[in-house]
């Protein structure tokens, strides 16, 4: 009796997945064609696969280089960030009841609500006369700006942590790095995985803060170099679109090995 | 001594926090304040400035293309707030039905979530540039084929691109909570005689609406900042038409030579959005920040 499937629920589901498959179709569709192929019909089944088209994007944008670019980057920031920020929220979590901590706190919450425009112009300046206008400065920001959101997110799950487990520690002598190292950051393993995963899909697929940092082209990421190349691509559809597939490949085949993973995570985060 | 050893007993926690809150202070709050500072002067990046008091706040208000960036953007913002709640809402009620193959369409609509915004929006860029005109003049639709993204409806395409990717987040949202009410309470509203319509406006919404609020701010204040969408769509076109607050912020601040009156901007931007998130908030009431 509850095998029953809903079908008004189903016939709306068929029709919003075509809504988001159609425009990923589209962009293999034109990046497989050749130009005269591609010229007589967009939106047809491709006949054959157009390799040159890759070949030719690849060498544009250095995709190789570029493509270590931002694995470098969002792999420091994603370590980084798990390290640092789960340490940061564990002192503030266990000292929440003294004024120092808690306005520590609310410091770092109220942080989340500035818009980064207002920093913007003042960081650019200031990232260039101390010789951080690069990746080593793109990684510091993103594990520093993400102790917002990330001290949030790991001071709810910290609260399900009982307090029993380090007491004894500490009566057998353990010190405070031990027991956080030993102790507290295996038990937040779950709460790791959220951030790890929202600090990777930020730091790859992310822009802006790029736009502004990297002033060598020889650091830029792969979002970013989509955007600087794109007056060489011009009228070349296919060869735009085979470049921008492959700066959507890599995180494409992540997700669809770690599909089930992803989504169990991000949403164990989002509703703490 | 009582300070001396409570120091003492806290000085691992300070050492833990301590760097973070210097870091943070450093390359966040710094630069933060130095723009407030900047928005006071005439600086444009080198050279010597001078104090001009309110003078680029006053000009602010009398600059058309920054006054339209305002409107362009809280349209912008409102509307795509809206849509993408409203349908994350329904593809959760969705998913949360009895359907086949549930696992694959969560991923499915979750996809969209892990693609970079930018690139997305090159697609849709060409989508609405070439594929969609074609279509429509092969089937002598005359409204729809000229390229949107060159009218005065231009901002309906950065709409629909960040609803089409901004759903995933809000949808997994919605079903996390749509989760946690229990099966016996629709049990009992069924038996109760209660129609499907009556039971989602009695029952799943109010159970839901603390979803519903969060959902809301984070859309609104991430919506509000948009610019990747903008720089892949249209960049800031036709004219001045779809420039956002921090499109104008990027391009005149960096490299537009206007820093300072930039930073004026940035400033009232950051009142405009705490008074937006705080209003927000004040409408959610009696739902406190988790500690």
């Amino acid at each position: 009796m509850r095998t029953r499937t809903n079908w008004p629920a189903m016939i709306f589901l068929i029709i919003g997945a075509l809504f988001i498959l159609f425009p990923i179709y589209m962009a293999i569709a034109v990046a497989v064609k050749s130009p005269q192929e591609l010229a007589q019909s967009v939106l047809g089944f491709p006949s054959h696969i157009h390799w040159d088209n890759f070949r030719q994007a690849m060498s544009i944008t250095h995709y190789w280089h570029t493509f270590g670019n931002s694995l470098l980057i969002t792999f420091f920031a994603v370590v980084l960030t798990v390290l640092s920020n789960s340490m940061v929220a564990y002192a503030i979590a266990r000292n929440m009841h003294t004024r120092l901590f808690k306005s520590i706190y609310y410091y770092f919450f109220a942080a989340m609500f500035v818009p980064f425009p207002i920093l913007m112009l003042p960081l650019v300046h200031q990232m260039s006369n101390i010789g951080l206008a690069n990746r080593v400065g793109l990684i510091i920001l993103y594990i520093v700006y993400g102790i917002s959101f990330n001290v949030f997110v790991y001071i709810g799950y910290l609260k399900s942590i009982p307090l029993e487990l380090e007491e004894a520690a500490l009566v057998d002598g353990a010190s405070r790095w031990r027991i956080f190292w030993q102790i507290v950051f295996p038990l937040l393993g779950p709460m790791n995985a959220t951030v790890a995963i929202l600090t990777g899909l930020w730091a790859w697929n992310d822009f802006m803060l790029p736009l502004v940092m990297l002033s060598d082209p020889n650091q830029y990421t792969l979002p970013l170099v989509q955007y600087a190349f794109q007056s060489q691509y011009s009228t070349n559809y296919d060869l735009a679109f085979a470049s921008y597939l492959l700066a959507l490949l890599p995180m494409i085949i992540v997700y669809l090995l770690f599909q089930r993973w992803i989504v169990s995570n991000v949403t164990k985060g989002a509703i703490k | 001594m009582r300070l001396l050893k409570s120091v003492r007993r806290s000085w691992p926690y300070l050492l833990m926090t301590i760097p973070a809150l210097v870091l943070f202070f450093y390359f966040h709050t710094w630069p933060a304040l130095h723009g407030i500072f900047l928005s006071f002067t005439n600086w444009n990046g080198f050279g010597p400035y001078h104090f001009i008091g309110l003078k680029n706040y006053v000009d602010l208000f009398h600059d058309h293309q920054v006054l339209h960036a305002y409107g362009f953007t809280f349209l912008f913002a409102f509307v795509t707030t809206v849509l993408v709640n409203v349908l994350s809402l329904l593809i959760a009620l969705a998913l949360n039905a009895r359907i086949k193959l549930p696992n694959t369409f969560k991923a499915i609509f979750f996809l969209p979530y892990v693609l970079s915004t930018l690139i997305v929006s090159f697609i849709f860029n060409y989508l609405f540039s070439n594929v969609i005109p074609d279509v429509a003049t092969q089937l002598h639709l005359t409204a729809l084929s000229q390229n949107l993204l060159g009218t005065r409806w231009a901002w309906v395409g950065i709409v629909i691109v960040s609803v089409w990717q901004g759903a995933a987040f809000n949808t997994l949202l919605y079903l996390a909570g749509l989760q946690t009410i229990p099966e016996d309470v629709y049990e009992a509203s069924s038996i109760d005689g209660a129609s499907p319509w009556m039971t989602f406006w009695r029952i799943t919404l109010p159970l839901i609406a603390p979803f519903l609020t969060i959902n809301m701010v984070l859309a609104a204040k991430n919506y509000l900042q948009v610019f990747d969408q903008v720089v892949g769509m249209t960049n800031g076109g036709p004219g001045t038409a779809t420039q956002s607050v921090s499109f104008v912020i990027y391009t005149n601040g960096l490299g537009g030579g206007e820093l300072s009156y930039q930073s004026a901007n940035a400033v009232v931007f950051l009142i405009v959005l705490v008074i937006v998130a705080l209003a927000q908030v004040r409408l959610m009431q009696g739902r406190e920040v988790q500690l």
